[in-house]
């Protein structure tokens, strides 16, 4: 199998290429852009805004043990489970037990990009229990078999046309263009599956320590379904969706929809807080709520790139992404695509295997401006290139470096070898952008700038008359 | 260890490494001298640094500090009942305001007849069957005891609210308000009867209502429903209907200050 790194370099090469699929993203996210930026201004203070939720996530992180067991107490009062799972493995087991327990046939599931993350449904289907992913992008990536696109808008990358052939080939569904009809028939079909199901599986955009909320945001009422109806419901969610206050929500929700889909609100954003109550006519009769870690410590002990745990997973920064823009989502071969993605898969999966991640990046701060919760993401691609190089950093740039830096601190090596370096310039024309060329990793997607006629030095030297 | 003491402590260990300092500032990690200072300490200074270090800002100034960056809400009552609509307007709303019970009654009719409605569910017991009187098409109490196919089947779910948000154009219910969690989610139509004393400003006088009628005993479930069900997963086209209500219409009694309050026990 090849590595994470040169599986990136072929995909984003190939999608590069792929002009359709360029212009595809393009078209999507410019109604984004602009409906991001009208609810931004309806704001009064847009940048005040996202100073506040920035301070009131570290907040939250900085007091994460204190937060994580008031919002525990709280759950447990009112009669819900809840769960801690140091990684990946200890989640699904967990989830999978309780399946077993619940003799659970059918089970149902809103987005949850945690779920993504720890390969649930593999696991699920494995053991033989039938998920269905009722979010309509995600269904429509289930039954491609492929992972989401985009973390907010799972489909982006295909069209109706593309969409109306699975609909035919996998539900039976007569061929259409409208994706109104598209849109139905996926109803229909999932309709069905909430009924059925005996358990459904959530995420949570916020988890409340105050008041022992979990805050779920949507658009399609999947979500709402999927922990209404069914008898167990159970959330799947990092531990840094943490926020301290209830209230806190007022500043949260309209801010995650601005940046995530360039609504004033989400059309359901949806708090709940247990089971349903003794008073309460309907609700699932359980409710389990699974804390992750999975490499999230990693990243908190991490003093410098902490603020990346104040992410809402809103997407806006794969959104304004030059990289994501081109390469598109697939090619990261990540649960997170885009700037946030490169920033945090290095602690959570290891940094020699997914630092390439942080080298394909213009370092144009486009993510960093746009971040509603104002993470430092672009600084952070720089500093993981660091921390690669300086864990382990390969021969060539060792031997590099190391030449580099003898030559450049000797004044006079360093002239000779700007003058040597002159000579040969006119030699790597000859090959320039060629195979044969010795620079040419750097030239065949690069213009070489050529020498000046006079150095600085040179220069610094005429200077005094 | 169980998982939990071994997440929490792992938490614990790794903010002992460093104050929030070096995290917003990119400064090195480890501040070497910081462990020997005790643990509360440091965490109060993390917050000290944490609530002064962009700009202004405070986190915790609560609603007031809130109001100054979130969208501007007219003061009085018309103007919120003016902006609540244009929001509906955009969201695709429907909203009927009325004058009295009379009014909405008749308002219902109208409704029924012009979608063809041929059920309606709503919670038991509830004033909102009172308001149907004149409607002579089947009619489910929600209870306990009804079966969600049942109600997937009828035509419109009618419930109450807890508040209606002029800021967002939503409106705010709960399993106690809404007649359990299905009733506003499940059926095609979700009708919601609001009086007028229930319009408030904005989404932090929302939590706060909420905070004043329901802590520390909150139903299990709460939420903002602004516009009917929509999804733009497909070529990013808005379609209304996702999962949820294709439709929602909003009927308001009264004038301001004034109208029932419908779901109040």
């Amino acid at each position: 199998m090849p590595s994470a790194a040169s599986q990136f370099n072929t995909d984003a090469t190939r999608m590069v290429a792929d002009l359709g699929h360029r212009q595809m993203v393009q078209l999507s996210l410019s109604g984004y852009q602009k409906a991001r930026t009208g609810n931004a201004n309806r704001f009064q203070d847009w940048e005040s805004a996202r100073s506040r939720a920035a301070a009131i996530k570290d907040e939250a992180i900085l007091h994460l043990d204190r937060y994580l067991e008031q919002f525990e107490e709280k759950l447990v009062a009112r009669g819900a489970k809840v769960f801690w799972a140091n990684d990946a493995v200890e989640a699904r087991a967990y989830i999978l037990d309780l399946a077993r327990a619940k003799q659970a046939r059918a089970i149902v599931k809103s987005k949850t990009m945690v779920s993504e993350e720890i390969h649930l449904n593999e696991a699920l289907e494995k053991a033989g229990f039938q998920v269905v992913e009722s979010d309509l992008g995600e269904f429509i990536v289930q039954l491609r078999h492929e992972p989401p696109y985009h973390i907010v808008f799972p489909a982006m990358h295909l069209t109706r046309g593309q969409i109306s052939d699975l609909f035919q080939q996998k539900l039976g569904a007569a061929p259409t263009s409208d994706p109104e009809a598209l849109t139905m028939t996926a109803r229909k079909a999932l309709r069905q599956a909430y009924l059925a199901a005996d358990m459904g599986i959530t995420g949570a955009n916020f988890a409340v320590a105050e008041t022992g909320m979990i805050s779920i945001t949507e658009n399609e009422g999947n979500a709402r379904l999927t922990s209404a109806l069914p008898k167990t419901h159970v959330v799947l969610l990092g531990i840094e969706k943490i926020l301290p206050r209830l209230a806190d929500l007022s500043l949260f929700l309209p801010m995650l929809a601005t940046a995530g889909t360039g609504q004033q609100l989400t059309c359901y954003n949806s708090l709940v807080g247990g089971p349903r109550s003794l008073e309460e006519i309907d609700g699932p009769e359980e409710m389990h709520v699974v804390l992750l870690d999975n490499g999230r410590t990693r990243l908190l002990a991490d003093a410098e790139q902490r603020d990346s745990l104040r992410c809402i997973r809103c997407g806006a920064c794969l959104n304004v992404c030059p990289i994501f823009r081109n390469v598109g989502g697939h090619a990261y071969g990540t649960t997170y695509q885009g700037p946030i993605g490169s920033v945090i898969t290095p602690h959570l999966r290891g940094l020699q295997s997914w630092q390439h991640l942080s080298q394909a990046s213009s370092l144009c701060g486009a993510c960093t401006e746009t971040c509603p919760v104002k993470i430092d993401l672009h600084h952070h691609l720089l500093q993981n290139r660091r921390n690669g190089v300086a864990e382990k950093g390969s021969p060539f740039q060792q031997i590099g470096f190391k030449a580099f830096a003898f030559v450049v601190n000797r004044p006079r090596l360093f002239g000779f070898a700007v003058q040597a370096m002159k000579c040969f310039a006119p030699l790597q024309r000859l090959f320039d952008a060629t195979p044969a060329d010795p620079v040419w990793p750097w030239t065949k997607s690069r213009v070489l700038p050529s020498f000046a006629r006079k150095s600085f030095r040179d220069l610094w030297k005429q200077r005094t008359t | 260890m169980n998982t939990r003491d071994s997440i929490l402590a792992r938490v614990r260990e790794a903010l002992r490494g460093s104050t929030g300092h070096s995290a917003r500032h990119g400064e090195p990690q480890g501040d070497l001298s910081s462990h020997s200072i005790p643990e509360e300490e440091l965490l109060r200074r993390s917050v000290a640094e944490a609530d002064t270090a962009e700009s202004e800002v405070h986190a915790t100034d609560g609603s007031i500090g809130v109001r100054r960056v979130l969208p501007k809400v007219p003061d009085d009552f018309a103007g919120q009942v003016a902006l609540f609509a244009e929001r509906c307007d955009s969201l695709k709303t429907e909203f009927l305001p009325c004058a009295d019970d009379a009014a909405v009654s008749a308002q219902l009719k109208l409704l029924s007849d012009r979608e063809g409605w041929e059920s309606v569910a709503f919670p038991a017991s509830s004033e909102i069957g009172a308001l149907l009187a004149n409607l002579s098409i089947a009619k489910l109490e929600v209870s306990r005891s009804t079966v969600k196919t049942d109600l997937e089947k009828v035509s419109a779910g009618i419930t109450g609210c807890d508040a209606l948000i002029a800021q967002t154009g939503s409106v705010l219910l709960t399993a106690i308000s809404g007649g359990g969690r299905a009733l506003s989610v499940l059926p095609g139509h979700h009708v919601v009867i609001a009086s007028a004393s229930q319009l408030v400003s904005d989404l932090p006088a929302a939590f706060e209502l909420l905070e004043r009628k329901y802590a520390p005993n909150f139903p299990s479930f709460m939420t903002f429903i602004t516009g009917p069900s929509r999804t733009g997963d497909i070529e990013r086209v808005l379609v209304l209907g996702a999962h949820g209500p294709r439709k929602l219409t909003v009927v308001l009694i009264g004038g301001e200050g004034g109208g029932k309050v419908i779901g109040e026990k």
